[in-house]
């Protein structure tokens, strides 16, 4: 039992492995320890984001806006950065997850008050969002040379060897991870995406847990937001442009069912970890990068056939010690 | 009680013809449209002139044929993300044509086949293998818009021959252009499919009950299967008129196409939960999206603030008559 709820995150697992291989037999140096380390860090924001995306999906439920969502704090953090350079970068994160958390938490309140599918909700939001960074900026851009230096260099910065914005993934993982194996809303957001109405007769207020995944999935955009933007040093209303569906794609090639209910946290971080790699990879092994969203694209399908079969075969069971026992 | 839901009424036909037609969602939305249309009248001298009008259809006709198609696909349960990206890939089939010396009768013939071959992909992956439509959808769309940035990549195809010109920028009679007629006669089309036909009954039935329609007899995946084969078509369709009105190809044509249609399925009242919708209702809603960016166009507001508005106008739009039986205490 134990074994097949490992099972596709092991496949998972030896797909990238094989991968690597595959990429090293043409660039030896791609799977040196500290290259791989780098993929790590460059794939953080898109694991944490998908992360995020992950609990919405459990509960057969969807988030269109993150990436929007990312744009909009990403560009609230950079314009108070640039007006008050004195304001801490830990504070400013705080403010991040604050207005990340308001903007998932309207998602949420739209979908749990009014019972609007949330595909309807997060799409409208998604295009709100992203028109109100343009009111919020009026248009224009932030640079780096208004960014100040703590700004840009509080996740490069090196805490034993490994940079900060790597730490920030791994400790999202590790709360995710405490998040869906031991806690109670981990578990009602399991239940809910196996079966709703099941759920509510347990005693599960199905509304308000959906409340709270468009809430964290918000404060995960919020977080994502000021990464962004101190990563790649410009806020702006194209940043993060279609990156709604990446990480849905990663989520899915991670084993997430779009049905809700299935689906770990290790899955996502491999899912995320698989496409980095491959954006990683093209441009040393010489393949225009013109190819990564074919790649991308294939590999989202092999995915969901993949993922449809073992389903299939399977019935699913969150109750495993129960089974066991 | 949240997550169970309210019996479906498949026809609006069953009804009290009386009520229905006065609460009704296409009522509502004839009254946001004409409520735009004023509002942009006084707003901008420009906009009552007929030049002016016959520019505002543009805004809405190649998204609308898709939309059509999308309706009737979202009615039985399922949806299409990768539209937007068959446009990119007929479009540079037909570029790749045209550097080959291809005429525009074959030309056309690329689209419409290329389209047709993108849905029937969509529609085997959907129906054969039993997979999630919004999943395979997604990976479709990369996957097109993939091989249409593998032979692209950062150029562009240019040269189309004059008379492939009519389609996008031609006009049929006065200020009546060849994409506006195309339009109306796509709506009547897929209006008599939906409504008349035994064909659209059954997409109502699947999207109500997939079960109970395969038991009664539909054929559910060959149904869905016709259904996104269709949406592929009216792509392929609108790719030719796209790539006609702008004379050239890049991979990056019609991006963000796919949320805009489905953001008009959605305003038109189709249930994204499959089984409640009406043609009449997506004509409207391409009225009003077409209104809406057109007349905020004749203020000089950014597009990207537009879309506030579709996006406003979306969540309200579905939010009102929720609100509206709060209030009135009906669950």
């Amino acid at each position: 039992m134990k074994a097949f709820l490992k099972y596709r995150e092991i496949w998972l697992a030896a797909a990238i492995i094989v991968l690597i291989g595959l990429i090293s037999t043409r660039f030896p140096a791609f799977a040196d320890p500290g290259n791989l380390g780098q993929v790590f860090n460059d794939t953080s924001i898109l694991m944490i984001l998908a992360l995020g995306q992950m609990v919405v999906i459990l509960t057969r439920s969807i988030d269109l806006s993150m990436a929007s969502n990312l744009c909009f704090t990403g560009m609230v953090v950079a314009m108070l950065n640039a007006a008050h350079p004195a304001i801490p970068i830990p504070v400013l994160i705080v403010i991040a997850l604050a207005v990340g958390l308001a903007l998932g938490a309207i998602n949420g309140l739209l979908v749990w008050r009014l019972n609007i599918p949330s595909i309807v909700v997060t799409l409208g939001t998604l295009t709100i969002y992203r028109g109100a960074t343009f009111v919020l900026s009026g248009g224009a851009w932030v640079n780096a040379d208004k960014m100040s230096p703590e700004f840009i260099g509080f996740q490069r910065a090196a805490f034993l060897g490994i940079p900060v914005l790597s730490w920030i993934a791994i400790l999202v993982i590790a709360l995710f991870f405490v998040l869906m194996t031991r806690t109670a809303l981990g578990r009602s957001i399991y239940a809910i995406g196996v079966n709703p109405t099941a759920s509510i007769y347990t005693g599960i207020d199905v509304g308000r847990t959906k409340f709270i995944v468009f809430c964290i999935s918000g404060m995960i955009g919020g977080l994502a937001g000021y990464l962004w933007i101190s990563r790649y040093v410009i806020a702006s209303v194209e940043v993060a442009n279609g990156y709604e569906l990446n990480i849905i794609a990663a989520c899915v090639i991670g084993g997430i069912s779009i049905a809700g209910g299935i689906g770990s946290v290790g899955g996502a971080v491999l899912g995320a970890l698989f496409l980095g790699i491959i954006s990683n990879a093209l441009p040393v092994i010489n393949i225009s990068p013109f190819w990564q969203m074919a790649i991308s694209g294939s590999a989202i399908i092999l995915a969901v056939v993949l993922n449809a079969r073992g389903e299939r075969q399977q019935g699913r069971i969150i109750l495993r010690k129960a089974e066991a026992a | 009680m949240s997550d169970i839901p309210a019996p479906r009424h498949i026809p609006d036909r069953l009804d009290k013809p009386f009520r229905s037609a006065i609460f009704s969602w296409e009522a509502l939305l004839v009254v946001v449209a004409v409520a735009i249309f004023a509002i942009n009248s006084f707003a901008s001298p420009y906009f009552l002139d007929p030049y002016s009008l016959s520019d505002l259809t543009f805004n809405f006709t190649e998204k609308g044929l898709i939309a059509f198609a999308m309706a009737l696909l979202i009615i039985s349960g399922e949806i299409d993300l990768s539209v937007a990206a068959i446009i990119a890939l007929a479009s540079t089939m037909m570029g790749m044509a045209v550097q080959a010396g291809a005429g525009t009768p074959v030309l056309v013939l690329i689209g419409i086949v290329v389209g047709l071959g993108c849905g029937a992909f969509n529609g085997l992956l959907v129906t054969r293998l039993g997979l999630p439509s919004i999943v395979v959808t997604i990976g479709t769309m990369s996957l097109f818009r993939g091989i249409a940035f593998i032979i692209l990549g950062d150029q562009a195809y240019k040269g189309y021959p004059e008379s492939f010109a009519f389609f996008g920028q031609g006009y049929v009679w006065w200020v009546v252009s060849f994409e506006l007629v195309l339009f109306l006669i796509a709506a009547v089309v897929y209006w008599f499919l939906l409504h008349r036909t035994s064909f659209g009954r059954r997409v109502f039935a699947i999207g109500n009950n997939p079960v109970a329609a395969q038991f009664s007899g539909v054929r559910v995946g060959r149904i869905k299967f016709i259904l996104f084969c269709l949406t592929g078509l009216m792509s392929g369709i609108a790719s030719v008129l796209i790539t006609s009105r702008l004379g050239s190809t890049r991979p990056s044509i019609a991006q963000g196409y796919e949320l805009e249609v489905i953001t008009m399925v959605v305003l038109g009242g189709v249930s994204i939960l499959g089984g409640a919708g009406s043609i009449v209702g997506v004509v409207l809603a391409a009225f009003i999206m077409g209104l809406v960016t057109f007349g905020l166009g004749l203020l000089n507001v950014p597009g990207i603030v537009m879309s506030i508005f579709i996006g406003l106008l979306l969540i309200i739009v579905i939010a009102l008559p929720i609100v509206w039986r709060r209030l009135r205490g009906g669950r």
